[in-house]
């Protein structure tokens, strides 16, 4: 299981195993959330996902709506705007139709939300107890937003750390609606599209982004933590700065989580040249949904491949990625 | 999950298909019990005085309810001979003692009153806020300054002096003192852990299965005990970021990311890998 949740060893199978035998260039080093592609003289970028989450639905959110927002976002993240999906539904023996009208109409209005159409699909279905209800996989496609390019290689110390909105929304909501914990919180899920904020953030700034990501599954952590690796400098990021809502905080602190390690559906993080980076920060905050974004940190020379946090008590502490899943502790 | 056992870690076990789940609750296995009357339900009760109450409650309600499909396995240990077990060693090289914040609630701050008194050693109880532990530090070294020696009580918004009597009292309902228990990395102590009453035998995993007393040892290369006992950093023992990381662990100090040696690996050992290049083989 801990090879799904994100972390390292998640990571270890892409580049130990799928990287070699799958890419044509043979290793993951230029892995992104989307990959441009060139077909007859067209850039075009292409990008797959798939969702297994349970419950299905959940505050804020279901299985469909992140399927769709999902894909977007990571078109979106390697700086392109969608255009096209295709779906893939594999569906357990016995789910309940209404069920999947449900998802099928969750993902209809995500659709139109996004400004993307489905194009194609196909449906599967297993026998009773080998699906959880239902997974969903995707593909996407989509065109390259107009001066913008993101590569880990172009980020410089001194860049600015950007990130979009309150971390750990979405992995508290699932944890909690999964009910084995007996807690309950005012708390939805943060998913939605970030296309409409990176849009205006190119529109402003957009030679000023190097790099972007949706920190989903292991968290802000995780992916600052590959930023790093990737571009071979230190992510410096200041505590107090990070937004995170007090119900996530609390829900946190009672189960021995980190903020930092929690999947997130609708955020992004964006490095930034410092030259664009007030210009790009307010161009989300004057988006709708962008109003709690905020510059978090800055990328520094030192300590290489690492991720850095000055902490509220005046420390630093190194933020690793995720091992496994995020246990909760138990006293 | 992942402490390494004798055929591999409860991890390993699930992920070659036995029903292993967590549970934040002992009472959340009894409701599994009783939701499945066609399964064995055995939870793995571990922990300090802290988690105990809560296992002698379930047990208490299990047989008020008469669930027969629900065993516990007793690993709870005790504190205080643990500790006495480290003051005992001469090679201790300890000067004072942050106390355990939830242990302490439920057995209070009494029981650490001869540390002070016949071994001379500062203890305070702690929090586990970042503020918490630097206050308890600070009231710690204003001891050793001044050359005191007393229990404090630095948690006092959660712990009280007298510890809880409801929960002291279920412990005793359900439990008694083993006459030893073989600890990784301190060796038997006595008197250092818990079993099931006769009148709880029923719901006793170890009557239930006949559980073998297997030894499983530690590696004789792993260094858990001194480092326990102050005379090893972590960093210095043979194991330490070679075949022992938080990934996989060897002894008990590096499995508990809350163990001195996972602590070691994550914020200090990192610092000197930075300049290798991650891909962890």
């Amino acid at each position: 299981m801990s090879h799904g949740a994100g972390g390292k060893s998640s990571r270890r199978l892409v580049e130990g195993l799928f990287a070699p035998l799958l890419l044509s260039s043979g290793s993951s080093e230029r892995l992104a959330d989307a990959a441009h592609i060139e077909i007859g003289g067209a850039t075009v970028a292409f990008t797959t996902d798939s969702f297994v989450v349970h419950p299905l639905r959940f505050p804020g959110g279901s299985i469909g709506e992140l399927a769709v927002n999902g894909t977007v976002n990571d078109l979106a993240v390697s700086g392109a705007k969608a255009h096209s999906m295709v779906v893939t539904f594999v569906l357990e023996e016995g789910l309940a139709s209404s069920t999947l009208e449900a998802e099928v109409r969750a993902m209809s209005d995500a659709l139109k939300r996004a400004g993307v159409t489905m194009v194609g699909g196909d449906t599967k279905v297993v026998e009773r107890g080998k699906a959880e209800g239902m997974y969903i996989s995707t593909a996407g496609i989509g065109s390259p937003i107009p001066g913008v390019h993101v590569d880990a290689k172009t980020v410089r110390p001194g860049d600015k750390v950007l990130l979009s909105g309150p971390i750990g929304d979405h992995g508290i909501t699932i944890l909690l609606a999964r009910a084995d914990l007996d807690l309950e919180a005012d708390l939805n899920s943060d998913t939605r599209s970030v296309l409409p904020m990176i849009e205006a953030m190119a529109a402003q700034a957009a030679p000023g982004i190097r790099w972007m990501r949706d920190p989903t599954r292991g968290g802000l952590a995780t992916s600052l933590n590959e930023l790093a690796r990737d571009c071979g400098l230190s992510v410096e990021l200041n505590e107090e700065e990070i937004p995170v809502r007090d119900e996530v905080r609390g829900a946190c602190e009672l189960l021995g989580l980190d903020p930092l390690h929690i999947a997130n559906e609708g955020q992004f993080i964006a490095i930034i040249s410092p030259e664009f980076a007030d210009m790009a920060l307010n161009a989300i905050q004057l988006t709708e949904g962008g109003d709690e974004a905020r510059i978090i940190g800055q990328i520094r020379q030192e300590p290489a491949n690492t991720v850095v946090v000055n902490t509220r008590y005046g420390g630093t502490r190194i933020v690793d990625m995720l091992v496994g899943d995020p246990l909760p502790r138990i006293c | 999950m992942r402490v390494p056992g004798a055929k591999g870690s409860p991890l390993e076990h699930k992920a070659r298909g036995s029903d292993v789940r967590i549970v934040y609750s002992p009472a959340d296995a009894l409701e599994i019990a009783k939701k499945n009357p066609n399964k064995e339900v055995i939870f793995f009760a571990i922990g300090f005085e802290t988690t105990a109450p809560s296992t002698a409650l379930t047990l208490m309600s299990a047989k008020k309810q008469g669930i027969r499909n629900f065993t516990v396995f007793c690993n709870h240990v005790t504190i205080v001979p643990a500790i006495r077990a480290i003051l005992d060693s001469p090679d201790m090289r300890l000067d004072g003692f942050i106390g355990p914040g939830h242990v302490s609630t439920v057995i209070g701050c009494r029981p650490y009153e001869w540390i002070a008194k016949k071994e001379g050693k500062p203890v305070v109880t702690s929090g586990f806020e970042p503020l918490d532990l630097l206050q308890s530090i600070v009231m710690l070294l204003r001891q050793l300054r001044a050359s005191e020696a007393k229990v404090e009580n630095q948690y006092k918004r959660v712990v009280p002096w007298e510890g809880n009597r409801a929960a002291l009292r279920v412990m005793a309902e359900a439990f008694e003192l083993r006459p030893y228990f073989e600890w990784r990395g301190l060796g038997f102590i006595s008197q250092s852990a818990l079993r099931i009453r006769d009148t709880y035998a029923v719901w006793d995993a170890e009557r239930r299965y006949s559980v073998p007393e297997t030894r499983v040892a530690d590696p004789k290369s792993a260094q858990c005990g001194e480092v326990l006992k102050g005379v090893l950093k972590p960093a210095q023992c043979k194991l330490f970021g070679k075949e022992c990381t938080p990934e996989h662990p060897v002894g008990a100090l590096m499995v508990s990311s809350e163990g001195s040696c996972a602590a070691y690996y994550n914020y200090e050992h990192r610092k000197s890998l930075v300049t290798t290049i991650s891909a962890v083989a």
